[in-house]
């Protein structure tokens, strides 16, 4: 069983915890000729790939680096311009790394306060009252559950499609989000949670989970 | 479930150093704060910033559903009182509302051995403010207060919890 990732989401809808457990890392490096016969583009501060998928390299993969220099926004690191180095054919061949990258964390607010709407547009939508809003959200590629607890805090959880026994799992994050970040004087209400405590257990949690299941939680 | 329980044992401390602590806390306020009035205040307000947090650990031990119903409420409290003081109140008293109940006690481990000056305080003042906070994150406003108490000479004591409200704006999405 694999699990992407880990979410809190605070009564307010402010992401107060957010931990990446095992995304899979997706790059491909390759050298190319002149002209490039990939169709590039400058969008969200990344230079990304548009249009022409090819040996490994999809649309919306991110270009991380030219001739193994990485690329921060549109530059790379000796201060060259991206589109400018790839339209002079003196440079080639160069290679190029293509891969996706995670989402920031600023990103990941975002997502976490995108969630919050649709989770109460669901409970509205319902047909029949007291509907509890979304509890599973699946894709073919992943699985989104999500538990809220009576206080209003909600705990995600992102794992692969086949995952079983979720809730399990969300309730003994429950458990440890009590214990570590809640019990901890240090730790104040709504703020994100930066207890090492919780991290650790949390980390042991999920590794016990991916080897064994969910059965002896 | 049996590792559940075994996981609430494993937490087990001796009451008399709950006890002592809480009586260092007090004496300490005490000396620090002049005016006992001012130390209920703070007692109550100490209590309430315990109850906000704990209520969490109550409901993740217990799994407990919401309450929609005082009468559940005064059940998942005396429930609380068992878990975390292992005492066991009687709830009596009902107003004929439903809306107010009494807890009764006559044995409490926090105030044992204690010998009360004759100044105004209350001794147990985080009761009433652990249970008002813990209520107030289910969205339960409450009122909760002291109408006898051992201490002061009664046989037994009264703790009165009054349901003034549901916090309808706090109701988080999928339960209102």
């Amino acid at each position: 069983m694999v699990i992407y990732g880990v979410f809190i989401v605070s009564k307010s809808g402010g992401l107060i915890y957010n931990y990446d457990h095992n995304i899979p890392r997706i790059e491909t490096e390759k050298t190319f000729g002149f002209p490039l016969d990939l169709k590039l583009q400058y969008e969200n501060k990344k230079v990304v790939v548009v249009f022409g998928q090819r040996d490994g390299i999809q649309v919306g993969h991110v270009l991380l680096s030219v001739n193994g220099s990485p690329v921060t926004g549109r530059t790379t690191e000796d201060g060259k311009d991206v589109f400018e180095f790839i339209e002079s054919k003196e440079n080639f061949p160069m290679s190029l790394r293509f891969g996706r990258v995670r989402a920031t964390t600023n990103e990941k607010i975002v997502l976490a306060s995108m969630f919050y709407p649709l989770f109460a547009l669901a409970s509205q939508l319902s047909p029949v009252p007291k509907c509890s809003g979304i509890e599973t959200l699946t894709a073919d590629t992943f699985k989104l559950s999500c538990f809220q607890t009576l206080t209003g805090v909600k705990f995600i959880l992102v794992t692969e499609p086949s995952m079983q026994g979720s809730d399990v799992v969300l309730k003994r994050i429950y458990e440890l989000y009590t214990d570590y970040a809640l019990k901890n004087p240090f730790y104040s209400l709504e703020m994100p949670i930066r207890c090492e405590l919780f991290d650790t257990s949390l980390h042991t949690l999920l590794e016990l989970v991916e080897k064994s299941g969910t059965a002896n939680l | 479930m049996s590792r559940q329980t075994s996981r609430l044992d494993s937490k087990k401390v001796n009451s008399e150093l709950l006890t002592l602590t809480y009586g260092a806390l007090v004496s300490q306020m005490l000396k620090e704060i002049e005016n006992p009035e001012d130390v209920n205040k703070q007692l109550e307000r100490i209590g309430y910033n315990m109850g906000v947090r704990l209520i969490e650990d109550f409901l993740a031990r217990t799994s407990s559903n919401r309450c929609l119903e005082m009468r559940e409420t005064a059940d998942k409290i005396q429930q609380a009182f068992r878990l975390y003081l292992n005492m066991q109140p009687t709830v009596t008293s009902w107003s004929s509302a439903g809306d107010e109940f009494s807890l009764v006690w006559d044995q409490c481990p926090i105030s044992e051995w204690v010998e009360m000056p004759n100044n105004g305080l209350k001794y147990c003042a985080l009761i009433p403010g652990a249970i008002r906070g813990a209520l107030q994150m289910v969205q339960l406003d409450v009122q909760c207060w002291f109408v006898q108490d051992q201490l002061r000479g009664d046989s037994v004591t009264e703790l009165r919890v009054k349901f003034i409200k549901r916090l309808e704006d706090a109701v988080p999405a999928g339960e209102d």
